[in-house]
């Protein structure tokens, strides 16, 4: 298995990490951060501290994005991968919702056609607010490839307000879930209770 | 099976069937019967009954649209038979008004194939019982499979913020469809290459 050394005969149970220590200390990295000495003192010494609201809400709101799935083409693939164990979304917070009313992202992933766009926009008005959009995709982004097509509309921003445009075609596994920790940073830096 | 046995089974389709099979040829190993609009029916019951044949696997139905000609369409019929593993390919001439017979009667399965046809090429099939539109959006106007249907169409669909709903809007596009010869870089063009546009004339 590789977890132990083959002279134990034991069951085979994964090393305890060691962590990094800082070679000029002696102590784990970080133990001597600033920050988090603040807070551990607060909290031994009164049992609580004090944070900011929006930092708590963004906080909070960061870290359960559930997310409507709506994939259209073959960018569905690339975000069904991204849920996936190899890159695993969930360690984020951002886990997959079947209903609209239950989400707070929507991902457009694939080419919006005219005769999807009043779904998408209805489905897009059922989701409770603070709600987000990313658009995945060159034919979400944009049109893309079929730009020209009588029947695509040329970008899904003419439907729904965008908030992240993943670039790619279709983006790698790896750059939707760049576009998600973005999401993220926008959430944080916009910082506050109304959208 | 090889051209001769094609071609022996093409000769034996059209003799069977004087006025609805009008011809046959074999190119690429592949049979294709010309057949009059108004006789399929006929042609394709000989085709999945006779004991010969048993065409009896409907793989498709499309169509193909030749501007120039006097009937513009070829409505393209495939089909398999697993006793003779070998297929074969019908075609009918047909205009904008020729009422084409279904095959609904004969293939249940032709239903949606016949609908796309109708979709996308405006050939018509009648007896079908429910000849809509399938694959184009609602209301959608023309039949972009003709050659003489623009790229574009003629709508876009946009949300408007004030009516609260998705409008539709004739197109308006920023940019052009540019198409590009790239075959030769350096003779032959004659439109101003990418990046050119600004550019004077040299003297």
């Amino acid at each position: 298995m590789g977890l132990n050394p083959a002279t134990s005969s034991g069951p085979a149970i994964a090393p305890a990490p060691k962590g990094i220590l800082d070679p000029s200390t002696g102590k784990p990295v970080g133990a001597n951060d600033p920050f988090f000495l603040e807070v551990n003192h607060e909290l031994s010494d009164k049992g609580f501290f004090v944070a900011a609201t929006d930092d708590l809400i963004t906080w909070a709101r960061t870290g359960s994005l559930m997310w409507m799935t709506f994939g259209l083409a073959c960018c569905a693939v690339e975000m069904m991968q991204v849920s996936m164990p190899r890159y695993d979304v969930e360690r984020f917070g951002f886990a997959p919702r079947a209903s609209p009313r239950q989400s707070d992202v929507m991902i457009v992933a694939g080419t919006l056609t005219n005769k999807m766009a009043p779904a998408l926009r209805k489905v897009y008005d059922q989701m409770p607010e603070p709600r987000y959009v990313i658009s995945m995709g060159s034919c979400a982004n944009g049109g893309g490839y079929y730009h020209y097509s009588y029947s695509v509309v040329r970008g899904c921003d003419r439907i729904v307000p965008i908030d992240i445009y993943v670039p790619g075609c279709p983006p790698t596994a790896e750059a939707l879930l760049y576009g998600v920790l973005l999401l993220q940073k926008k959430i944080r830096r916009t910082g506050t209770i109304e959208r | 099976m090889d051209d001769a046995k094609l071609d022996a089974l093409g000769q034996t389709i059209v003799s069977a069937l004087p006025g609805a099979a009008t011809g046959y040829r074999v190119a690429f190993n592949q049979l294709t019967v010309d057949v009059e609009a108004s006789k399929i029916v006929e042609v394709v019951k000989y085709l999945r009954d006779d004991p010969n044949c048993r065409f009896v696997n409907f793989t498709d139905i499309t169509a193909a649209d030749y501007p120039s000609r006097e009937k513009r369409f070829d409505v393209i019929y495939h089909f398999l038979s697993p006793t003779l593993n070998t297929r074969i390919r019908l075609k009918a001439q047909a205009d904008e008004t020729t009422q084409v017979p279904s095959l609904i009667e004969v293939f249940p399965g032709a239903d949606w194939f016949e609908r796309e046809a109708y979709d996308l090429y405006g050939v018509f099939f009648v007896g079908h019982p429910d000849m809509r539109r399938i694959l184009t959006d609602y209301g959608f106007e023309g039949h972009p499979l003709r050659k003489d249907f623009p790229l574009t169409g003629f709508l876009e669909v946009r949300y408007d913020d004030q009516e609260k709903r998705v409008v539709y809007e004739p197109v308006r596009l920023n940019q052009e469809f540019r198409k590009f010869d790239f075959l030769s870089p350096w003779e032959g063009a004659d439109y101003p290459l990418p990046g050119d546009e600004k550019a004077g004339p040299k003297v």
